[in-house]
């Protein structure tokens, strides 16, 4: 039988894993490569890591602390990838197939655009037809306004100037050959209140792709409740399994309690 | 004898995420698509990931696949992970018709049922069709990691190791004489993968 995911999300920044809250406050946490090793050590379905840098420093020039430090993006996966027994998705700063290519030979599995496919969404066509639409997951951030839903490019404040609704764009974006779709309600970054339940399910119906849900967990229940109530194909999320080291096992452990189909917890490997 | 693999470099494939299982497992391993390289080789790997045509077309132009057709007929172990699976196939259907290395005469890759979500993404169980070595101390049911849209098929029986259930019972292993096929990536299918990698390694000329 085919399992439901639980993915967790790594954001990086200039060398450092970091927490978001809203897209604009950032924590640092700490070394990416341990982190990845953790979570493959607890048998991660897969994992995101989202490179958020603003600029193309990949070290934390900091000889203080243990951090390896990187030349640059491909450095880091590749470190990062020696560690991983999961799937990777990788995503950020992708605008071209080159670079798409440079990731996957790094040691990525996966993909995935968000600004790029808005800009010129023949890339998706284009990069689907070079490695296979199942290796293209394209990103999408959303606001909650009033009810509505509103897609939100980068860290503009202005939702409304993209006139593509974001049910649209979903459906051009499956057109156009994306494999897979994160869906990320910013509103609820950070905030802990739960899955965008009524609008993940609403999508996950009409997209023939899998659907990624991302956004606003805050405990293993509310996994559950978007697992259990939408045909949404994997939840993620980022910060809730940052502070605990068996968070991956407590996740599928709650999941398979509540009957749903993930992977039954396993126990900690240590091999790497 | 120690076994030397060779992971056939035909630029594309996920060539570095199955030499670092390689490396995670203690088995010696080299990305390379030289004669020499293939020709010292114990064991061939085809890794695999994105469309059929491409990776075609990548393969005939950067593989020395004459060479390696020897080296198969020889004797010597393939195993094609993915797409590098999928192009053992005589004709593939990604997109367009396009000729497989007819490695299994007869058969073809074909697209997964139209009335489920795809592509099939994660983590899902296999069953066991016929005993093989390849699945040596790997359980009926076990979990493997797929990521494909398209699958093959028109395997006759014998060579139908395990399958897989989504919308329609399809090939997860396959093998005939020194071939072996996986749709699934057991680079990335934690401890089921490893076991079927070491068993790989394990299969002798």
């Amino acid at each position: 039988m085919k399992k439901k995911r639980v993915i967790p999300v790594l954001l990086h920044k200039e060398g450092w894993l970091v927490q978001s809250k809203n897209f604009k406050e950032y924590k640092k946490l700490g070394n990416p490569q341990k982190a990845v090793q953790r979570l493959s050590e607890w048998d991660s379905d897969e994992l995101i890591y989202l490179d958020i840098s603003k600029n193309e420093t990949y070290s934390t020039n900091r000889g203080d602390t243990a951090a390896p430090e990187y030349r640059d993006l491909p450095d880091l996966l590749g470190e990062v990838s020696k560690v991983s027994r999961m799937p990777i998705t990788i995503g950020g700063g992708i605008q071209t197939l080159q670079d798409i290519e440079v990731r996957l030979r790094a040691g990525a599995d996966k993909i995935t655009i968000n600004r790029a496919a808005l800009a010129d969404p023949s890339l998706i066509k284009l990069a689907s037809r070079e490695f296979g639409r199942q290796c293209i997951v394209v990103s999408i951030d959303y606001e909650e306004i009033d009810e509505k839903r509103h897609l939100r490019v980068g860290n503009q404040k202005t939702p409304n100037s993209n006139p593509l609704e974001v049910v649209e764009w979903l459906l051009k974006v499956e057109e156009l050959g994306a494999g897979e779709i994160l869906l990320n309600s910013v509103s609820r970054d950070g905030m802990k209140s739960g899955y965008d339940i009524s609008f993940l399910g609403q999508v996950a119906d009409r997209l023939r792709i899998p659907v990624i849900a991302c956004g606003g967990a805050g405990n293993w229940e509310h996994m559950a409740e978007v697992l259990s109530e939408t045909n949404v194909d994997a939840v993620a999320a980022a910060n809730i399994f940052h502070f605990q080291d068996q968070s991956v096992y407590l996740a599928r452990k709650y999941l398979t309690s509540k009957g749903l189909p993930v992977r039954p917890p396993s126990i900690q490997s240590r091999r790497g | 004898m120690k076994s030397k693999i060779c992971i056939l470099d035909y630029g594309s494939g996920n060539v570095t995420s199955v030499k670092n299982a390689f490396d995670r497992l203690g088995l010696e391993s080299r990305i390379s698509n030289e004669v020499a390289d293939i020709a010292k080789a114990s064991h061939l790997v085809l890794p695999g990931v994105g469309a059929f045509k491409a990776s075609m077309e990548k393969i005939e132009a950067n593989l020395p696949f004459n060479v390696i057709r020897t080296e198969i007929s020889e004797g010597k172990p393939l195993l094609g992970i993915c797409v590098g699976m999928q192009v053992f196939a005589e004709s593939g259907y990604e997109f367009e018709v396009h000729p497989g290395l007819n490695l299994i005469p007869g058969s073809e890759v074909i697209e997964l049922p139209m009335d489920i979500s795809k592509p099939h993404v994660g983590w899902n169980s296999i069953k066991v069709e016929n005993s093989h070595p390849i699945l040596n101390n790997i359980d009926d049911g076990a979990d493997f990691y797929f990521v494909h849209s398209y699958f093959l098929s028109k395997i006759n029986n014998q060579s139908l190791i395990a399958s897989c259930d989504y919308g329609v019972k399809f090939p997860a292993v396959v093998a005939q004489d020194n071939l072996v096929g996986v749709q699934f990536h057991p680079e990335k299918s934690q401890k089921n993968g490893d076991k079927l990698l070491t068993n790989f390694v394990e299969l002798v000329q």
